[in-house]
């Protein structure tokens, strides 16, 4: 059994709202010098078989389900 | 006249399908609200369903599983997986096929839409993304009908001329990672709605409520018989969901009506 971290980030030049909005509430709170702030998702999924297995299984739930190509970039790793 | 049967698609979390059903009553059409789990192939005796024996395929506006993962992606996966090659041969038969806010993300996550590469993609060609705003944005908008004839859904329409369907999504702006995919929307004819402001010049914000390119708000698939689109037709059947009926009570159809009296006089 093996648990792979699923990370799904925007593309780049795609627009983060969520992100921009959080930048923003953070300044306002008082903290200076904040650059870019990101949205990600991550998916914590306990797999069968070898890391190997578990990584390539967790590319194909990223082509099927959790990730859109057209906006989302998507790495899997093993934890 | 030939009885018109409607599936309007469920799963877990759908909202909005009694609307989307009451719509395709009022024009004389014979809906069904279908869940997904009736499609499969071990559904109870008597509660099993086939694509093939209906009409018209529509996905209710809304939400559906929670709208995890993203917007529709839940419910379009899981229809893959129950009814795949169903779906496809429904839509190559030319069968009308209508997606609705959540239905328009889900048609999209399918890749039955925009389908510039073939009737089904194995994975999306395009993506309904959070809005500008990054908000929720739910109002009325005024859409004008830019179809140039493709379309089953909206022949009863005047062409150029404008209506009033609420919006109500935080996720509507249509992207793509081609480039130059709405020049090749617009030569496809499968641009069917636009977003434009009251006086129907183009739509600055709020009148484009999520800040999709050339404020593209529903597209058809290059055959015209898929219509997905962002605005809910089907919650103004009636003029007393105008948001200015008892200042301007106007007709008493609502323009949801012309959506679905098109596609039922298509179906001849």
């Amino acid at each position: 059994m093996a648990v792979i971290e699923i990370r799904i980030e925007l593309k780049k030049g795609v627009a983060d709202p969520e992100g921009k909005n959080t930048k923003k509430a953070l300044e306002s709170l008082g903290f200076e010098g904040v650059g870019e702030v990101k949205t990600v998702k991550v998916y914590d999924i306990e797999v069968e078989g070898t890391d190997e297995e578990a990584v390539s299984e967790g590319e194909e739930m990223c082509k099927k389900l959790l990730a859109n190509p057209v906006i989302q970039n998507f790495k899997v790793t093993v934890r | 006249m030939k009885e018109v049967k409607v599936c309007v698609l469920r799963i877990e979390g759908t909202n909005c399908e009694d609307e989307m059903a009451d719509a395709f009553s009022m024009v004389g059409a014979v809906p069904e609200k279908v869940h997904l789990k009736q499609m499969e192939e071990n559904a109870p005796a008597g509660l099993g369903r086939s694509l093939e024996d209906y009409d018209i395929l529509a996905f209710p506006g809304g939400f559906s599983a929670g709208d995890y993962v993203r917007a529709g992606a839940i419910f379009a996966a899981r229809i893959k997986s129950v009814m795949g090659p169903q779906l496809k041969s429904f839509v190559e038969s030319g069968k009308p096929v209508l997606g609705v806010c959540n239905g328009f993300q889900i048609l999209v996550e399918l890749g039955l839409l925009p389908a510039l590469e073939g009737a089904m993609s194995e994975t999306p060609t395009a993506a309904l993304y959070t809005n500008d705003s990054g908000r929720f944005e739910c109002r009325p908008t005024v859409l004008r009908n830019d179809d140039r004839g493709k379309c089953l859904f909206v022949s009863e329409i005047p062409k150029k001329s404008l209506v009033m369907f609420p919006s109500a999504h935080a996720e509507g702006k249509l992207m793509s990672n081609d480039p130059d995919f709405v020049s090749k929307l617009e030569d496809n004819g499968q641009i069917v709605f636009r977003y434009v402001n009251p006086d129907g010049s183009d739509a600055d914000y709020p009148w484009n409520p999520n800040g999709s390119p050339s404020d593209i708000a529903g597209i058809c698939n290059p055959a015209g018989n898929i219509l997905g689109m962002m605005p809910h037709p089907e919650r103004v059947m009636t003029r007393f969901t105008r948001p200015d009926w008892t200042r301007n009570p106007g007709p008493e159809e609502g323009d949801g009506m012309m959506i679905f009296r098109s596609v039922m006089k298509n179906l001849g």
